[in-house]
């Protein structure tokens, strides 16, 4: 659901592309220390996963059909400064090729599904994981929540950008309850992807879920090292 | 929960060798970003402003026909803003102000006006960015972005993502062959068994791409930075031809607020 150009004025698109470029300039930063010199390909080969699983419809309820905006998931899969860079990328992309969500609503887009849905899910995942229990179905509980309330708050946020800068005389109070309402629901779908997603990768490669690293215990065999191990460069 | 992109990134362009073609990329970029912004500033409840969106229409059909791009892939362009012609629909009946009779609808005006132009807005917008995509390549977009002064690292996080894009979604159009032949039909909520650990062994895949591709780039020789090819020189008129859309755009814009 990205914003197209002409709902939010131009003061206020100016506004959100401000904090879009400083929470990307951070990112950057950020990243750095998540991937060191690894950054680019390593952002830039989770943003194509992010792209092409975003193209995947999974089925939700009642024969309704739904697809991963993947904020949360992507935070806790591989860290959320990249996580900040990956979905930027996919919604520049997006923006760019296929005209989906406008070029002056790029910073807000860039605010809504980058910045606040991984801040809020992040961070609700984090101080979940926190309090829970350091286990396989604590940590999923945690993604769970996580993923569930990103999707509201970007509407939420969304909602407040709308009476800052909205071109329409609207009862907030009603157009934010009917926003937050159906993506409560939306978010619901969010949350049952994130978990079936992230617990298949713990159960095949747990080393590679940054937000699971609390849960890797002694093994008696080392653990495959993150570049040392491959020999052979197979290279596409 | 836009469309589907179906087709990967190459299917949004048009190739051919209209003048529009030809332009270099970051002029082009610069040319639908102020066309878009001049869009944006249209004033919504301002009488004229019906007439200055049919100008802007005009001023994209007519770029349309020097580039040959063809009307009917302009309208599989406005596909993507079918979920906001919802919202923009709702809109008449959900706002304040004084109402008026529709068809036996009791409607806001201002709720009409804002739809409208909600639509009108979007839907200019997207015909541009449409046209961009249709004449400028996905390499030469991102050549474009780099003349902008993108930081460094967004460019080549970008260009590895628009390189891959096509392997990854081929990984996932091969698992779902697989699937489908050996008779999965997902249409319930325990799908999700068999989707889920689809998708996380798409992450697990790409991931160790990437490792594998990093590798290789540092036995190549890669210390942070990419090397780029010389940078061809783009003269005053070659800006010029690009500005004439917004500027165009600026002039219908300036004739409707100052005649109406």
């Amino acid at each position: 659901m990205h914003v197209p150009d002409g709902f939010l004025d131009a003061t206020t698109s100016t506004g959100t592309a401000v904090v879009a470029a400083a929470g990307v300039a951070l990112a950057l930063r950020g990243a750095r220390r998540e991937l060191d010199e690894r950054t680019a390909p390593m952002a830039g080969l989770t943003a194509a996963f992010v792209f092409a699983v975003q193209m995947m419809n999974f089925p939700v309820a009642f024969g309704t059909s739904g697809h991963l905006m993947g904020g949360a998931l992507t935070a806790i899969l591989v860290g959320p400064w990249t996580a900040v860079l990956c979905l930027t990328v996919v919604l520049m992309v997006q923006a760019l090729v296929f005209a989906d969500g406008g070029l002056t609503a790029l910073g807000t887009n860039v605010t809504l599904i980058g910045l606040v849905a991984i801040a809020v899910g992040y961070g609700v995942f984090r101080a979940l994981r926190a309090v829970l229990p350091a286990t396989r179905t604590g940590l999923l509980t945690s993604a769970g929540v996580g993923a569930f309330l990103s999707v509201p708050a970007a509407a939420l946020v969304f909602v407040l950008l709308f009476g800052l800068g909205g071109v329409a005389d609207v009862a907030l109070g009603s157009v934010g309850i009917a926003m937050v309402g159906v993506h409560l629901l939306i978010g619901l779908g969010e949350a049952v992807i994130t978990v079936a997603v992230l617990g298949a990768v713990l159960r095949v490669r747990p080393d590679l879920v940054r937000g699971a690293r609390h849960l890797r215990r002694a093994s008696a065999l080392a653990p495959r090292p993150s570049l040392a191990g491959a020999t052979a460069v197979d290279v596409r | 929960m836009g469309a589907g992109h179906g087709g990967g990134l190459s299917a949004a362009y048009v190739p051919g060798d209209s003048p529009v073609h030809r332009l270099a990329p970051h002029t082009k970029l610069v040319a639908v970003l102020a066309f878009a912004l001049v869009v944006v500033a249209t004033p919504v409840g301002a009488g004229w402003a019906a007439v200055a969106y049919a100008g802007f229409l005009l001023l994209l059909l007519t770029v349309a026909a020097v580039a040959r791009v063809r009307p009917g892939r302009l309208l599989r362009g406005l596909v993507v803003e079918v979920p906001f012609v919802l919202f923009a629909v709702l809109l008449p009946f959900v706002s304040r102000g004084p109402r008026t009779d529709v068809l036996g609808l009791s409607l806001s005006e201002s709720g009409l006006a804002a739809g409208g132009s909600i639509l009108a807005k979007a839907t200019l917008s997207v015909l541009a960015a449409t046209l961009l995509a249709a004449t400028t390549d996905a390499r030469a977009l991102l050549r474009g972005l780099e003349r902008l002064r993108l930081p460094t690292v967004l460019v080549q996080i970008l260009s590895f993502m628009i390189r891959y894009t096509d392997v990854v979604g081929g990984e996932l159009r091969r698992m779902r062959v697989a699937r489908e032949s050996r008779g999965f039909r997902g249409r319930h909520l325990g799908a999700l068994k068999v989707l889920g650990p689809a998708a996380g062994s798409l992450f697990i895949r790409s991931y160790e791409r990437g490792e594998r591709v990093h590798l290789a780039m540092l036995s190549r020789g890669y210390t942070g930075r990419l090397p780029g090819g010389p940078v061809a020189v783009v003269g005053g008129r070659a800006w010029a031809t690009a500005l004439s859309l917004p500027l165009a755009a600026v002039a219908v814009l300036a004739a409707g607020s100052l005649l109406g």
